[in-house]
């Protein structure tokens, strides 16, 4: 936060002070995005995965990592929204603006109704509750196999071209632009967000839910529309996934990708959207890396760091590279 | 129509033990009211039942004139009740500035704002930082709320408190485990309260009671034994053996 503040002092004096961050963000996103198709131009699928599952990793800082919520059953929206979008486009709705709007309205849905279900409790039953309503969920996808194509995962659509203009191409460059522009406005927004009343109220009820009762909260109404919103967040996720890929499978709603997201939060650093970012990214490429160079021990190694980065940076890679360099400044100075 | 808060023939108990029998008092605007009673007689309870966090067997609790004896908490809050706590309850990882800011926002129904700014929106900058002066607390207002020494946070509750625009405000022990150097900021900040709203003051500490009461409450054993200016009380017999006897007793063998 405080880098691209820094940042955007820099760059952009001459932006209205009231959107600088916002527009520096976005600008930060693209050029990171131009930087990865330099670096990786025949691999874009993988570089449009990390950014689909970006947008799970986001959906679940806000209700954790903003509000205090755990749960391990966050990939249910993400997957639902892509099902939901999946099925819109196979009915003939097949412009990528519109499914992307499906995906939303979906996500929404099953996020408020997520939080309505989780939010009512606290600590270990919350998690359990969260659990329950994945596996629940992940249960109904392979048994409405009308719907989702079981086990087989829902495939056979093919969305129209972006704006009219764009067709989806073999080298996936319209899948990554599309991908990269909507994260970096949806980053852009929730940058703001996080900032507004609303969201400093739920950093308040994370760290202290009575406290905030006492100042005239009402705090499950709150955590609910938080969830909403977090729902929105994933259903981009979502949309985008099946509009990139063509195919929804069940991995997309299961337990284990609940799980991975969490991992990917809290090594990037919960209660930061950049360190959602980073912990998304990182996680990923190293997950991919990792796993074609040594096919045989590649989760092995991917455990070991995992372990080492919760032991050196408890609070995320996010709020250690934060506060290196803010020890970096002040020795500079001292 | 003063009667901000009115009690009457609250009880509680919690398993067959009768922690709160049958208390009545009202507050009036203006009034500066302490309360107090040895260990285990009950005040945490009484607190706990006029702010909602507890609902009462039997009585009834008006406030402004409205039964409020089963509404929640939030619903007495922003009907002017407002409570500081024994041990300090803030926004640890915002900053002061944050923590008043919220209750600025929810007062002044601003904060279901998704995409506007909080804490530093002109009209919500300019009351906390009026408040952080009144306090004391100005130059801590860009500070997390977790590296301020204990009595300053004290002083952010009552910071937060004073944005509620509170009619009644309960200070549970506000001078709990602050220095005793450091007593007076707190009593600086409770004697800048508006006038016109009604205090009661939960405190173990006698002198402050005293210094700052203009009436006293009395509870031993969940009852009220005692209503009245603090040298009426201080006179009671049956206030000497129930609490100041022990006080007295701990005094000398101190």
């Amino acid at each position: 936060m405080t880098a691209i503040n820094t940042v955007a002092k820099a760059t952009g004096s001459r932006l209205p002070s009231w959107i600088r961050y916002e527009v520096t963000a976005f600008a930060v996103v693209a050029a990171l995005g131009m930087v990865g198709y330099l670096l990786f131009p025949y691999d874009l699928a993988l570089l449009t995965r990390i950014i689909a599952v970006t947008f799970l990793i986001l959906s679940l800082d806000l209700v954790t990592g903003y509000a205090g919520v755990v749960t391990l059953g966050q990939a249910a929206i993400f997957g639902v929204a892509a099902y939901a979008v999946g099925n819109a486009c196979l009915a003939g709705i097949t412009d990528p603006v519109i499914l992307l709007g499906v995906g939303i309205v979906a996500g929404v849905m099953m996020g408020l109704l997520s939080g309505v279900l989780i939010s009512r409790f606290s600590a270990l039953p919350q998690l359990v509750i969260s659990i329950a309503f994945g596996q629940l969920i992940a249960a109904l996808a392979n048994k409405l196999s009308q719907f989702t194509g079981g086990s087989d995962g829902l495939a056979g659509f093919m969305p129209s071209a972006v704006l009219g203009v764009f067709e989806f191409d073999l080298f996936g460059r319209t899948s990554f632009g599309f991908s990269l522009v909507v994260l970096a406005v949806v980053l852009a927004l929730l940058l703001r967000f996080v900032q507004s009343p609303f969201g400093l109220m739920c950093r308040g009820i994370r760290d202290d839910a009575l406290r905030a009762r006492m100042i005239g909260t009402a705090v499950y109404p709150r955590l609910i529309i938080m969830y909403g919103v977090s729902g929105a967040v994933a259903g981009v996720g979502g949309a985008l996934a099946a509009i990139n890929v063509g195919v929804v499978s069940l991995h997309s709603v299961s337990f284990e990708l609940s799980a991975e997201a969490l991992v990917m939060l809290v090594i990037g650093g919960a209660g930061h959207l950049w360190g959602a970012l980073l912990g998304s990214v990182l996680f990923q490429l190293f997950g991919h890396f990792v796993g074609s160079t040594n096919p045989f021990h590649w989760l092995t190694i991917v455990g070991a760091t995992l372990v080492l980065i919760t032991l050196f940076a408890p609070k995320g890679l996010y709020a250690a590279a934060v506060s290196a360099v803010s020890k970096f400044r002040k020795g500079r100075v001292a | 129509m003063n009667d901000l808060l009115q009690l009457s023939d609250v009880s509680m108990s919690f398993g067959g033990l009768k922690v709160t029998q049958d208390v009545s008092f009202t507050l009036r605007s203006g009034d500066r009211v302490g309360l107090i009673g040895p260990n285990g007689a009950g005040k945490t309870t009484l607190v706990n039942l006029v702010t909602g966090n507890l609902a009462p067997m039997s009585g009834r609790i008006l406030l402004q004139g409205e039964d409020v004896t089963h509404a929640g908490i939030s619903h007495r809050v922003r009907h002017g009740l407002v409570r500081t706590f024994q041990i300090t309850r803030l926004f640890q990882t915002l900053s002061v500035a944050d923590n008043v800011a919220l209750a600025l926002l929810q007062r002044k129904g601003l904060a279901m704002g998704f995409l506007t700014s909080a804490t530093e929106r002109p009209e919500i900058r300019d009351e906390w930082t009026r408040i952080l002066h009144v306090t004391g607390l100005e130059s801590r207002a860009y500070d997390p709320v977790s590296v301020l020494a204990y009595g300053e946070q004290r002083l952010v509750e009552i910071a937060i408190a004073l944005a509620l625009n509170p009619k009644v405000l309960l200070l549970d022990e506000p001078a709990a485990g602050i220095p005793h150097e450091e007593t007076h900021r707190v009593l600086d900040a409770i004697a800048a309260l508006p006038a016109d709203i009604a205090i009661l003051m939960i405190e173990h500490d006698i002198d402050l009671v005293f210094r700052f009461a203009s009436r006293v409450l009395v509870l031993a054993n969940g009852k009220l034994i005692c209503d009245g200016t603090p040298e009426t009380v201080a006179a009671n017999d049956e206030v000497r053996s129930a609490y100041l006897g022990s006080y007295a007793n701990d005094r000398r063998s101190a």
